[in-house]
């Protein structure tokens, strides 16, 4: 148990993330409707449901730059990840290394 | 967790921020000493932030039908306390904020404050109550890791319903309305950081069990594997 545990665990998490794909269904689009878009961010509609909540509300300021497209911002946030997963390997590489130079001398 | 730029009026923005600001502050005098007192734990410090950089960057399908992405802030302050991840959480959220369009400047200070401060004291209190009552370490971590992410959400519900209530049900209206997009959404995701983060865990356990003992993190002398 105590060996696969790091696999089990990952397994769970791939599961948790592959889930609600199957399980949740598309609804069907009302008649004279748009498409019903599903996945889309919780912070989106928050911001819509602030909009609902008080219609007159004006958002008082923009962000500086904005993501020209969906790809350039995936792009960052791929960056993003990169940054810190290349240093967990680092870590994870170098420990490795150090054990077994360790059990060696 | 990100509320968007410039949807909180200027004043709970000020508000959020003056709040946050003193934890910031002393959370890099805490960095800092580490940095020079203890420089072997540097590379830890690193893995925390680099584990909240992925993290945070995941945005993860949810049985709600919506998306949202875990924060990864529990792991540093099992490790270090909580105070060292409210910097932390502040460069991730001034990097999403400038470059992705996500979060924004004037709601850094309430993004700060759910994410990089409530989070991050969330898991350190529950994983110091979990040793106390003597659950197994790997538990400890994982609910930790998972109670404070979902603090994190139930933080932003909060700061949106205070400022916006609604019409009808007032402030309990609105935060059952926010929650119900953000905690709800963010429990499985919940489950997988706290997974994630016994994963990073164990093999801290493996690698770094020497500098684990010094932060008491850890007690008593490693097991042998075999």
């Amino acid at each position: 148990m105590k060996r696969y545990q790091n696999i089990l665990l990952l397994a769970a998490v791939a599961l948790l993330i592959i889930l609600p794909l199957v399980i949740v269904e598309k609804p069907e689009p009302q008649p004279g409707q748009k498409e019903v878009e599903i996945f889309t961010g919780a912070d989106g509609q928050a911001k819509n449901l602030v909009s609902k909540l008080q219609p007159d509300y004006k958002p008082w300021f923009e962000p500086l730059l904005q993501p020209p497209s969906d790809e350039v911002a995936s792009l960052l946030f791929a960056l993003q990840a990169a940054l810190g997963a290349g240093f967990i390997g680092y870590w994870l590489g170098s420990s490795v290394t150090k054990a077994k130079f360790k059990k060696i001398s | 967790m990100h509320i968007m730029e410039g949807f909180l009026p200027a004043s709970h923005c000020l508000g959020w921020g003056l709040a946050s600001l003193p934890f910031v502050g002393y959370g890099v005098r805490v960095v800092q000493k580490i940095i020079r007192e203890k420089p072997q734990q540097r590379m830890l410090l690193g893995v925390s932030t680099a584990f909240t950089f992925v993290l945070s960057a995941l945005k993860m399908p949810s049985v709600t039908g919506s998306c949202s992405h875990p924060t990864g802030t529990g792991l540093g302050a099992i490790l270090f306390g909580p105070v060292v991840m409210a910097p932390i959480g502040l460069v991730v959220l001034v990097f999403q904020a400038l470059l992705l369009a996500h979060g924004g400047l004037t709601t850094l200070g309430a993004n700060v404050f759910s994410m990089a401060i409530v989070g991050p004291f969330a898991a350190y209190g529950i994983f110091r109550l979990a040793e106390s009552l003597r659950l197994p370490f790997g538990l400890s971590v994982f609910l930790a890791a998972a109670l404070a992410d979902l603090m994190t959400y139930v933080t932003t519900s909060v700061q949106l319903a205070l400022a916006f209530p609604d019409p009808v049900g007032g402030f309990w209206g609105s935060l059952a309305k926010f929650a119900g997009i953000f905690a709800i959404t963010q429990i499985p995701l919940a489950i997988s950081e706290g997974l994630l983060t016994v994963v990073v865990f164990n093999a801290l356990k493996r690698f770094n069990y020497q500098e684990l003992h010094e932060m008491k993190v850890v007690t008593g002398g490693q097991e042998v594997r075999a």
